[in-house]
């Protein structure tokens, strides 16, 4: 389960479709104004229920809403692994990336690499 | 809930449905109790699809319509516009990406790109059930704008904004206008002399009775928003009769017995306390200077019908329905010793030479003593990779080449070195470079890592540098004056108008606008706008194009008396909210303030003001927040839509559904389609030129194009010179 954000790694995401480079069809996306509006509650929601991970395609520095969104991006990370503590999830379940509006490859690299990474977690 | 929803799955001439089996999957949604259409459409942007949607609508009574194609980034718009058109809310669409983000990207695995299809479009149903109708928020807007700072940008922001017939205030902090280029002597390019330039301006603002100008003069208090910013103005008093014949006050300044450092000269030369920048410094009125001459009361009584050193500060409210922002710079000012800066005799900045020039009219002298030569030593206070100013002025290089070219021109005799890290005389300015090295200028090359030293030898000055042009070779040059080319810099009372209006600065300082490509001028707070130098260096024609990119800008939303802003904003739940600041603190926009509700402290949202980007959403500490479109219930319905297991039934020998007939009718075609056709209308183009040419981009234009080569709306035409590319016309026979 990925979050994307509308204005940068949506479309990042999209660049990687276009372009036909492949990852992994087990991947889907939600996008949302800014990556600092994931509510930890949603991450739980889909790792409760079935999905193995989730990963931030963050705007990082190119955010045009806040300055400091990587930080409250992290934050919500942060906050999510402790309520994943208490439910005997895995932290690494979660990750997050800076990820811009041409990331095509990297957003394909990630989603290998992180899927190799789920794959073998026993929690 | 929604119960009579509309699902269309596109085939987008095979770019989808080539591996996702669009028939199966619009089947099987159809048998679900709350879909009551359930369709595949071949492009269901075509015009044709448009209108059969709008018809399903209408006569199915749909209360929520999911389409299933391209990114939303395409035609979000366009089903939106459906929806409206055909009476139904526009929020009570979703669009689920079913080609960028499932066909293309999994095209080798066709089977799992239908399941993951499934998933998304469950996913999209689950959402628009949820989805409720949002109306778009009108806010009215005053037909008046606030421009801060009455320099080369700010005055002609406010001409043009006074002709198209808004009302104008111009507030400038200084008791003159024209910032920086009233102060500048001859300015490069045009040659025209920078006070003539502001002279005219000033006129031309006189010209119009809707603008107002507010000197000595700054903001004290910000509040309201796009609309309808409420200013609070503190307007310093000139303490001069303003009705006393200039005659008089002329001789009355002349009388004046004080003088001291003349900051508009840069300190270069004395003035008196009662006093105009220039002779010829506008408004028209001098300035009396009333904390100095209050030593000097009989010089006050003298002329008390004159000096009025009672006049009080006077604060005055306005009222603007957006505000433009031309603050400028300061310039770099080197620190005590910085090449010998004030502690060397003969080591000044450029913008100090400039006044020198003005002041020296016949013969160039300095300390008493004719300078002949000048070393100028470029850069200072630029690109410093270690200090705080990492950027390129941008000006210096042309404005220390172009005063090289005033020095010979007006006082013959001089010589002039450039030491120069790299010289960035850009575009036009380059042939000022080539007349410099014409007229006998020198050049020398340094690197940052080995700065130029400056030393004093009896009368002279010694510059010692490493010459990247003649191999590093240690040189020493001796010359009667040195000329630090200082750079531009965020002005340092940039913060406050920063802090006023909540405008984000770059990590340069400078104010940052949203975008630098597309949307140059735009700040993320609504109806605020930046231009000229405050938002990085610029020269004057710069500074003015931007100046007037905002003025069209907010021409245009005056105009329109009303703002209409999206729904999709941040909305309390009061009986959960506990006022705890939390949100409020994370809000870049101001957009959260304590308000009571029925006797209780809860946060309300600034509709105006909010930017719906969601961060105060997850620091809430009691779930209060939503943002419109993105609420729990529908972000947890999509995850549980991913989730779904659905039943497909893999196609035999995969699922290549090429579609049976091979004729499209013209009002079937895609909107891409079209703006591709518009650009091949007369002759034959490669893939490349038609992307260039339509400004689309050129794997989407690969991608149509092999599609309408398949249903034979173009055909290939043979290969360009280089051998590289094909060349496709329309097919006449496809009419
Ligand atoms: C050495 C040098 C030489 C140059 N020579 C040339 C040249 O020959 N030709 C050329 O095209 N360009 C030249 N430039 C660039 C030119 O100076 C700028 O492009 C131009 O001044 C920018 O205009 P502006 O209106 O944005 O800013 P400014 O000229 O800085 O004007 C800003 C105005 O806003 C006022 N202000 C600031 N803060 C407030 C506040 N809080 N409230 C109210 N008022 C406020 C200031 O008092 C000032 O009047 C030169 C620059 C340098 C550094
Ligand atoms: S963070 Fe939540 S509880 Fe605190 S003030 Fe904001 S909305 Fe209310
Ligand atoms: S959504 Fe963003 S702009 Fe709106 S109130 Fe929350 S933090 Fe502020």
């Amino acid at each position: 389960m990925v979050f994307s954000t509308d204005k940068i790694s949506d479309p990042g995401i999209d660049q990687a479709g276009l372009r036909k480079i492949h990852y992994s069809p087990s991947v889907y996306v939600i996008s949302l104004p800014c990556s600092s509006g994931v509510k930890p509650k949603w991450i739980m929601h889909a790792l409760e229920n079935g999905f193995d991970g989730v990963f931030i395609a963050a705007d990082g520095h190119e955010c045009s809403f806040s300055s400091r969104c990587a930080e409250y991006t992290n934050k919500i990370v942060e906050v999510s692994q402790q309520l994943m503590k208490a439910k005997n999830i895995n932290p690494k379940r979660i990750r997050m990336a800076a990820l811009c509006s041409v990331c095509a490859e990297p957003f394909a690299n990630h989603m290998e690499n992180f899927g190799k990474i789920l794959a073998n977690l026993e929690d | 809930m929604k119960e009579r929803i509309g699902v269309y799955i596109c085939h987008c001439g095979g770019n989808i449905s080539d591996y996702v089996d669009v028939e199966e999957l619009s089947k099987m949604f159809y048998k679900e109790d709350n879909i009551v259409v359930s369709k595949n459409v071949m492009f269901v942007c075509a015009d044709s699809s448009q209108k059969a949607m709008i018809a399903d609508i209408q006569e199915y009574k749909l209360d929520a319509i999911v389409v299933c194609s391209c990114s939303p980034k395409l035609h979000l718009h366009t089903f939106r516009n459906v929806a409206a058109c055909a009476g139904l809310n526009p929020f009570n669409y979703v669009q689920v990406n079913i080609r960028e983000q499932c066909s293309w990207p999994h095209s080798d695995h066709p089977h799992e790109a239908t399941v993951k299809a499934a998933g998304l479009i469950r996913a999209g149903i689950n959402r628009v059930s949820h989805s409720e109708s949002l109306e778009n928020i009108e806010i009215e807007v005053k037909k008046s704008a606030l421009i801060i700072g009455a320099g080369v940008a700010g005055m002609k922001a406010a001409i043009e904004l006074a002709r198209s017939g808004n009302e104008v205030f111009l507030v400038e902090k200084d008791y003159f206008v024209g910032g920086h280029i009233a102060q500048k002597g001859q300015l490069f390019m045009s040659d025209q002399e920078g006070k003539d330039v502001i002279t005219s301006l000033y006129h031309e603002i006189k010209k119009y009775p809707n603008i107002t100008l507010f000197t000595g003069s700054t903001i004290e208090k910000v509040s309201g928003s796009l609309g309808s910013f409420h200013i609070e103005l503190k307007v310093k008093p000139r303490y001069i009769n303003p009705r006393v014949d200039k005659q008089t006050v002329k001789s009355v300044m002349d009388e004046c017995p004080i003088e001291i450092d003349d900051p508009f000269n840069l300190g270069l030369v004395k003035r008196k306390v009662i006093y105009k920048n220039y002779p010829e410094a506008l408004p028209d009125l001098p300035v009396v200077d009333a904390e100095a001459l209050k030593v000097f009361p009989d010089f006050v009584a003298k002329y008390k019908s004159v000096l009025n050193l009672t006049e009080e500060e006077q604060i005055i409210s306005l009222m603007a329905g957006s505000v433009l922002v031309t603050t400028g710079y300061d310039d770099y000012l080197p620190k005590e010793g910085e090449f010998g800066y004030k502690t060397l005799e003969n080591v000044i900045t450029l913008p100090e030479l400039n006044r020198l020039m003005e002041l020296n009219p016949n013969k160039l002298v300095y300390g008493g003593k004719e300078i002949k030569s000048i070393a100028f030593i470029y850069c200072v206070g630029s690109r410093q990779s270690k200090g705080e100013n990492r950027f390129c002025s941008r000006q210096c290089c042309t404005s220390a080449i172009y005063t090289s070219l005033q020095l010979k021109k007006k006082y013959k005799d001089i010589q002039a070195y450039h030491i120069y890290r790299d010289i960035r005389t850009y575009g036009k300015q380059e042939v000022l470079y080539e007349q410099s090295s014409k007229q006998g200028d020198l050049y020398f090359k340094y690197e940052e890592k080995e700065m130029p030293v400056i030393e004093r030898e009896g009368k002279s000055l010694i510059v010692k540098i490493k010459d990247y042009l003649t191999a590093r070779k240690q040189l020493e040059i001796e010359t009667d004056m040195v000329v630090l080319v200082t750079g531009m810099m965020p002005r340092k009372d940039a913060l406050q108008i920063s802090e006023l209006f909540k405008i984000p600065v770059g990590s340069d300082r400078f104010f940052n606008e949203i975008h630098p490509k597309l949307k140059p001028v735009e700040t993320v707070i609504k109806g605020v706008y930046i231009a000229g130098a405050c938002q990085g260096p610029k020269n004057i024609t710069e500074s003015v194009q931007s100046s007037l990119a905002a003025t069209s800008k907010i021409i245009a939303l005056l105009k329109k008396g009303s703002f209409s802003a999206d729904p999709i904003i941040a909305r309390i739940d009061m009986d959960a909210c506990s006022w705890c600041d939390k949100c409020a603190e994370v809000c870049d926009y101001s957009a959260l303030k304590m308000i009571e509700m029925n006797g209780k402290m809860v946060a309300g949202v600034n509709k105006a003001m909010c930017a719906g980007c969601g961060i105060c959403a997850p620091v809430c500490p009691e779930n209060a927040i939503e943002i419109a479109q993105y609420t729990d219930k529908e972000i947890e319905a999509m995850i549980d839509g991913f989730l779904a297991k659905l039943e497909i039934n893999e196609k035999e020998g995969g699922s290549d559904s090429t579609p049976k007939e091979s004729a499209i009718r013209m009002e079937e075609y895609p909107q891409v389609w079209k703006e591709i056709l518009a650009v091949m209308k007369d002759g034959k183009y490669t893939i490349p030129q038609i992307a260039e040419n339509s400004k689309l981009n050129s794997e989407l234009v690969t991608y149509h194009l092999m599609t309408m080569n398949k249903y034979g709306i173009v055909v290939p035409d043979g290969m360009d010179d280089k051998e590289m590319y094909y060349y496709y016309k329309e097919n006449e026979d496809s009419h």
